[in-house]
Order: C-alpha cells, then sequence, then structure tokens
C-alpha cells in the first residue's frame, strides 16, 4: 500500500492508504479527526469541507494521495491556541447558527475561507458563497448573521447578537 | 469505489506513458470522476494525477490570445486579473461553475476533456472558437467537442493547455438547475475575429453547439428583437424532469437575449 504524508493542523502524519481512499475518510478514519463530517458523499452538502494549501474543498471528493505533502486545516484546526473557539465559532453559538449541527463543520470551514479572501462581505456575497453548503434545519438566516457578525468583529467592529 | 493503482506524474510525457497502460484513467480535479468512481460508472486500473504537472499549470496573455494551463483550477480563472482584463466574459463563466470549493478543485482541462453536456467550459471554448493543446497536437473548438461526453481526443491523449482569443465583446448567461449548478441552459455570445458566435451548453442531447439561427440574425442586427424574430428549434433538446425541449429552446432565446442586451 502506498504511503502518504501531509501536514494536518500543524502536525505532521503519514499513513499507509489504498488508492482509493478519500482525504475525508484518511481524516476521519486513520486521523481520528471526525469533526469532518460526511454528509451526501456526492459533492452536495458541503458538511466535509477542509481546507487544503488554504482553498476549501470537499474532502469527500478529493483522493487522500492526491493531498501528499499538503498542509490541511479542519475544524479541529479552528479554535484559538488556547483552545478557546475562535470569533467565527464563537459568531456560530452567539447567533444561533446551528441547530443539529452536522453541517456546521462544513460551514465554520467554508465561511473561514470566505472572510480570508473578503474581509466585508455583503450579506448577498456570504449566501452566494454558501451555496456549496446544505443546513437542513436553521434555513441559513442565522448561519449568514453569524458570519457577517464574525466578519465585523474580525474588522475591529461590534455587532450585537440578537 | 472499486480500488487502483495511483501514480502522479510531474511531466506530460511520463503522464502520458503512464496513461497507455492497460484501464489507465487520468484524473485532473475528480469533480465529476471521483462520483463516477463511487457510483462504479467508471473503474480504472490505474489513476493518472495530473495535478503535478508544472507545464499544465498558469494562465498568460499575449498577442490577443489568453493561454490557460489545463490545469488551472476554476477558482485561477476567475480569479485572474489578466483574464477578467482581456475576456471579462471567460472570468464569469469560471466563476459561476459549481460551488466555491468545486471551482477550488476542478479544472478546465477536466472539465472540457469530460465533456458533460450541460458543463460551462465547452460553450466559451465554443463559443470564443478557442483551440484544444493536446500532447500531441492543437485541435479547433469546433473539431475537439463530438457529442454527449465525447471528444476528439485519442487514447491516451492529454489536455494541456486551451488558447482563447481576445473577444471584442463577450457575454455568459447560464440559467442554472439549482441543485446540480449545472447549466439548465447556458448561452455564451462572442463577437470575435469578425463574426458573432453563439454557443449553447445543456440545452442539447448532443452537447454543446452553435446556434446558426441565433448568428445570422445577430450577424446583420445585433439587437435582442433580432434574436425574437429567429427562431430555435427544440428537436434533440434534452427532455427531463427539469425542462422539456420546447423549455430550453425558449431558454436558449431568452439567455441569447440577456447576453446581448448585456453586450449592448
Amino acid at each position: 500500500m502506498p504511503t502518504v504524508s501531509m501536514t494536518v493542523n500543524g502536525k505532521a502524519v503519514a499513513s499507509d492508504v489504498e488508492g482509493r481512499t478519500l482525504l475525508v475518510d484518511f481524516l476521519r478514519e486513520n486521523l481520528r479527526l471526525t469533526g469532518t463530517h460526511v454528509g451526501c458523499d456526492t459533492l452536495q452538502c458541503g458538511a466535509c469541507v477542509v481546507h487544503v494549501n488554504g482553498d476549501s474543498v470537499k474532502a469527500c471528493s478529493m483522493l487522500a494521495l492526491s493531498a501528499e505533502g499538503a498542509e490541511i486545516t479542519t475544524i479541529e484546526g479552528i479554535a484559538n491556541p488556547d483552545g478557546s473557539l475562535s470569533v467565527l465559532q464563537r459568531a456560530f453559538q452567539d447567533h444561533h447558527g446551528l441547530q443539529c449541527g452536522f453541517c456546521t463543520p462544513g460551514m465554520v470551514m467554508s465561511a473561514a475561507d470566505l472572510l480570508k479572501r473578503n474581509a466585508n462581505p455583503s450579506e448577498r456575497e456570504v449566501r452566494e458563497w454558501l451555496e456549496g453548503n446544505l443546513c437542513r434545519c436553521t434555513g441559513y438566516h442565522n448561519i449568514v448573521k453569524a458570519i457577517l457578525a464574525a466578519a465585523a468583529e474580525m474588522r475591529g467592529e461590534k455587532i450585537a447578537a440578537e | 469505489m472499486y480500488n487502483f493503482d495511483y501514480v502522479k506524474p510531474a511531466s506530460v510525457a511520463d503522464a502520458v506513458a503512464a496513461l497507455q497502460g492497460e484501464d489507465a484513467q487520468a484524473i485532473a480535479g475528480g469533480q465529476t470522476l471521483i462520483a463516477t468512481m463511487k457510483q462504479r460508472l467508471a473503474q480504472p486500473r490505474t489513476l493518472v494525477d495530473l495535478t503535478g504537472i508544472t507545464e499544465m499549470q498558469g494562465i498568460s496573455v499575449d498577442g490577443g490570445v489568453v493561454s490557460v494551463g489545463a490545469g488551472a483550477r476554476h477558482a485561477e480563472v476567475a480569479g485572474s486579473a489578466e483574464v477578467r482584463g482581456a475576456i471579462p466574459a471567460l472570468a464569469d463563466l469560471a466563476g459561476k461553475i459549481g460551488d466555491p470549493q468545486v471551482r477550488n478543485r476542478g479544472t478546465i482541462g477536466g472539465s472540457i476533456a469530460n465533456n458533460d453536456p450541460s458543463a460551462c467550459y465547452p460553450a466559451a471554448v465554443l463559443g470564443l472558437g478557442a483551440t484544444v493543446v493536446t500532447n500531441a497536437r492543437e485541435i479547433a473548438a469546433a473539431d475537439f467537442f463530438q457529442g454527449l461526453y465525447t471528444t476528439s481526443l485519442n487514447e491516451g491523449e492529454v489536455v494541456t493547455a486551451v488558447k482563447f482569443p481576445v473577444a471584442a465583446a463577450a457575454s455568459w448567461q447560464k440559467f442554472e438547475q439549482p441543485a446540480s449548478r449545472f447549466s439548465l441552459v447556458g448561452v455564451f455570445v462572442a463577437k470575435v475575429e469578425g463574426e458573432v458566435r453563439v454557443a449553447v451548453t445543456g440545452a442539447s442531447e448532443e452537447g454543446v453547439f452553435r446556434a446558426a439561427a441565433l448568428e445570422q440574425a445577430l450577424a446583420s442586427d445585433f439587437s435582442a428583437a433580432a434574436v425574437e424574430g429567429a427562431s430555435v428549434s427544440s428537436a434533440g433538446m434534452i427532455a427531463d424532469l427539469h425542462g422539456t425541449p420546447d423549455y430550453r429552446a425558449n431558454l436558449v432565446k431568452v439567455m441569447t437575449k440577456r447576453a446581448v442586451e448585456a453586450m449592448s
């Protein structure tokens, strides 16, 4: 079996994998990083979004071997170094941006990629960016509010949670 | 999905050599192929990953030609200031494919080699009259697309770049199927190399095509009214749960009018 090595949340990892091993299965099964979820397994829902070399991608549709040498960030790598929630994660909590929570890791990872590219997105830009993330509980409204609030806080502004 | 051997060559020559193997299949971003393999509709013995090939990367504009490496991801084309400056409609098209995560993996080479009848890129390649560059030759867009999931690529032949002539004006109008994010109907209208071209994707059972009646109408009168007066046949158009052939034929006109208005 071939060996794949990459950096996941700042830590060098290596493991034997099959050719067909998906990145999401490598993260969940080999590394036991189960925060990255598998929802649809067909590129639709976005529960499996992680960052590969800084870009958000759907880990259900990338081979682990294709990530050889890559820098991967998962939801487990998003919190502050002291373990407290990041601004974005806390905004999801403050604005009730989750209900069952299944889509949340993907939503957070997708939103983190957006805010890295666009520090001041409009509501429309946030909604368009979330095109590849499905939520079946909250209906998106509070997720969008959370992301806009996190963006404002990261810019040094403050929006009160309702 | 069935298991396979995986190789990741660093050069086009090594990729072509690897693709000589029995049941070898090239993979780029994998945003179609991996789903296909999960369904066991494809079961290659060897998967040849093209994403490590530097000579297939990069975007450049030179002498009225935009060259896009086959490995360029949709997000790179959408975000390229050079593409945006030379052919804004091409950047628009790339920026509306799938969703942000798909755009961060999917490549132009993979899209056109697959030639999905509802994919976006074939409309720009045909509408602009681009040239598809492979490891062996250069293929005119009109000769490249050969119908449903079929191209003129030979076994083991690899798309390495696409060369687009800079258009005087162009517009991409996509009527999106909201679940799949493919084009229910997408129309690429271009004024390029002295003619008006109208390339349509998502509508025909034969894949991307040029709408001759609309091109003729627009050549003499580049206006929405001219589109209204032309007729688009629904013969051979896709019938599925999202739309009838008549609905798609009508959408071709509607989206062409929007493109013409955007260019006027």
